[in-house]
């Protein structure tokens, strides 16, 4: 179709228009960043990379003391802990509730299985904020306010998940392995341990990513549903310091970097099998 | 197959039961507990009143509601009308067999979203601060001596005799600025929709129509737009349905609160403000059934528009 000289020419046309915009995708990042590590005066003097009074870049005036006051004085330690504690522990009752109800779905017969399904894909369909005042209500009537469990325990059995277990099931999970492991006398849960979770694995390194990035990220949740600061995730307690700190541009900033470095990390280091995992599941099936 | 039906019933009502059980509880029960709110006011948790239907008729008269209905819409048509067009020209672009370096610049537009929209906001409300702030030192640097504010908008009065670096983004302009966060955080991700859409388009079919001599405009209405129809409509529906639920957003970009003259204010928003800050959680649950059958309607009526086009 195309010679090789146009191609040429256009792969370089959309370099030129990419990089730009690329570019402008990454400022917020390295402003965020540079932020962080500067005093309120470099902050407001200097755009990107302090100066010194001549106006020369001086690097020396790049500094620490905004993550030392960030866990010494404002105590996001705390606020982290809770992070990883709500998301890992949400991660990981849910993705087993969920591959344990995918699976149900996905290779069982059973008496009102197409009901199931149903109930599945209507959960999914209902907007969160329609459940907001009444789970507070339910949650001040199970005296579950202002407690983790409170938190945790609506999100162990996401219908989503289900959802997306019962496809990655239907898809890696052969039947007649099931039906042979039944022969040799297998429990239903002992199968569901040694061989339906092995075959899933890619949908469960996704899904666990997946919810505890969720969970992390999540605010309008935690904000409802805890009273006590103490027991503030991230999300929450990086909010309110808009409110305490409200001049100490460099504080705010290094307090939302140690809030998205976790996840980012996780993410970059578990792209590949987050993608994978949710693609073969989800698309195909 | 020749178990007995029974045992199958239980292994699987037992790998389902964590499910049921929760579903009951958090979902079902707080559904049905909706309904019977949405005809209460209340006054926190434990103090409760039937009105009928009066949170309703409320609604539909108050100009607080109407202008969080406002908001939201304008929200919502930016995220179709800039956001998605600007998606699928990205998509394209990055849509050639060719291009080195893809999956980077991938990677690069996708990341906003790995951020958390609570640490966007945080961000974005310094990038959106007078003096200081990265947007107005960038439109300062790029615009200062020969574009003004003032000659920009003649008919905003707010700017008349102000600078760029003073522009006022969370004063005077909420929406604006929302849907230019909303732009860099979910670009990235409309487009991964996209461009898979676009590298399962068949090869086969844009060389046919090359060869029958169609410029690249006819190709992209002949065979591209019709090839990525399914794919968009769905990010056209998972947009409405995200635009529509706006909270977090603004509500931390605007400091916890709506914003100068609730120039923020968005349904949930409000929803949020009438259930917990105002304590009625009947006023809130009635905002959540409203929402809801907007929600509905929309998912309804693009089955039906994709139903009638399969025709």
């Amino acid at each position: 179709m195309h010679d090789r000289k146009t191609q040429r020419v256009f792969g370089v046309a959309t370099h030129l228009a990419l990089v730009p915009l690329a570019i402008v995708t990454l400022i917020p990042f390295v402003w965020l960043v540079l932020a962080a590590f500067k005093t309120p005066e470099d902050f407001s003097g200097s755009l990107f990379l302090p100066r010194d009074d001549s106006g020369a870049i001086d690097l020396t005036r790049l500094t620490w003391m905004n993550f030392v006051s960030l866990f010494r004085d404002v105590g996001l330690g705390r606020a982290m802990l809770n992070s990883i504690f709500l998301s890992s522990m949400t991660a990981v009752l849910a993705t087993l509730c969920a591959a344990a109800g995918g699976y149900a779905l996905a290779r069982f017969r059973f008496f009102g299985r197409n009901a199931m399904t149903l109930l599945v894909l209507g959960a999914i369909i209902i907007p969160p904020p329609l459940l907001l005042a009444p789970s507070y209500q339910l949650l001040f009537n199970l005296h579950l306010l202002d407690t983790f469990t409170g938190l945790i325990l609506p999100a162990i059995a996401p219908a989503f998940g289900i959802f997306l277990f019962r496809q990655a099931t239907r898809q890696s999970v052969p039947e007649s392995l099931i039906e042979a492991a039944r022969i040799d006398g297998a429990s239903e849960v002992g199968i569901f341990v040694s061989i339906v979770l092995p075959l899933v694995r890619p949908m469960i390194g996704a899904f666990m990513l997946l919810t505890f990035l969720m969970v992390w990220n999540n605010f309008i949740g935690p904000q409802v549903v805890l009273q006590t600061a103490e027991r503030y995730p991230l999300s929450v307690a990086v909010a309110q310091m808009r409110g305490l700190y409200r001049q100490d541009y460099g504080l705010l900033m290094a307090g939302t970097l140690v809030s998205i470095l976790p996840v980012a990390g996780l993410f970059l280091l578990l792209q590949r099998e987050f993608i994978q995992g949710l693609t073969s599941g989800a698309v195909k099936g | 197959m020749a178990r007995a039906p029974t045992n199958a019933n239980k292994a699987a009502y037992l790998f389902l039961a964590p499910f049921l059980v929760v579903f009951a509880v958090f979902t079902l029960y707080p559904l049905v507990l909706s309904g019977v709110l949405a005809v209460q006011q209340t006054h926190g948790p434990d103090h409760a009143r039937f009105v009928g239907l009066d949170n309703f008729i409320g609604l539909a008269t108050d100009p607080l509601f109407h202008k969080a209905l406002g908001n939201t819409i304008i929200y919502t048509l930016g995220s179709l009308l800039i956001q998605l067009p600007l998606a699928l020209g990205l998509a394209m672009l990055l849509n050639q067999p060719s291009l080195r370096g893809r999956w980077f610049y991938r990677l690069i537009f996708f990341s906003p979203q790995l951020m958390g929209l609570v640490f966007v906001a945080m961000l974005a409300a310094l990038v959106f601060e007078k003096r200081a702030g990265l947007l107005n030192q960038a439109l300062q640097w790029a615009l200062d001596g020969w574009l003004d504010p003032e000659t920009a908008f003649p008919w905003m009065a707010v700017l008349d005799g102000v600078t760029w670096l003073d522009f006022p983004w969370l004063q005077s302009f909420v929406m604006p600025a929302l849907i230019l966060v909303s732009l860099w955080m979910y670009i990235g991700y409309n487009m991964v929709y996209f461009l898979a859409a676009l590298q399962s388009i068949d090869k086969s079919l844009v060389e046919a129509c090359a060869v029958d001599g169609a410029g690249p405009v006819t190709r992209f209405f002949a065979v591209t737009v019709p090839s990525i129809r399914p794919v968009a409509s769905f990010v056209v529906l998972l947009s409405l349905i995200g635009s529509l639920q706006l909270f977090e957003l603004p509500y931390i970009l605007l400091d916890q609160t709506a914003g100068p003259q609730n120039r923020g204010l968005t349904i949930v928003m409000y929803l949020y403000q009438s259930g917990f800050e105002a304590g009625d959680l009947g006023y809130a649950s009635a905002i959540g059934w409203v929402l809801a059958l907007m929600l509905v309607a929309l998912a309804l009526g693009q089955v039906f528009i994709m139903r009638r086009e399969e025709r």
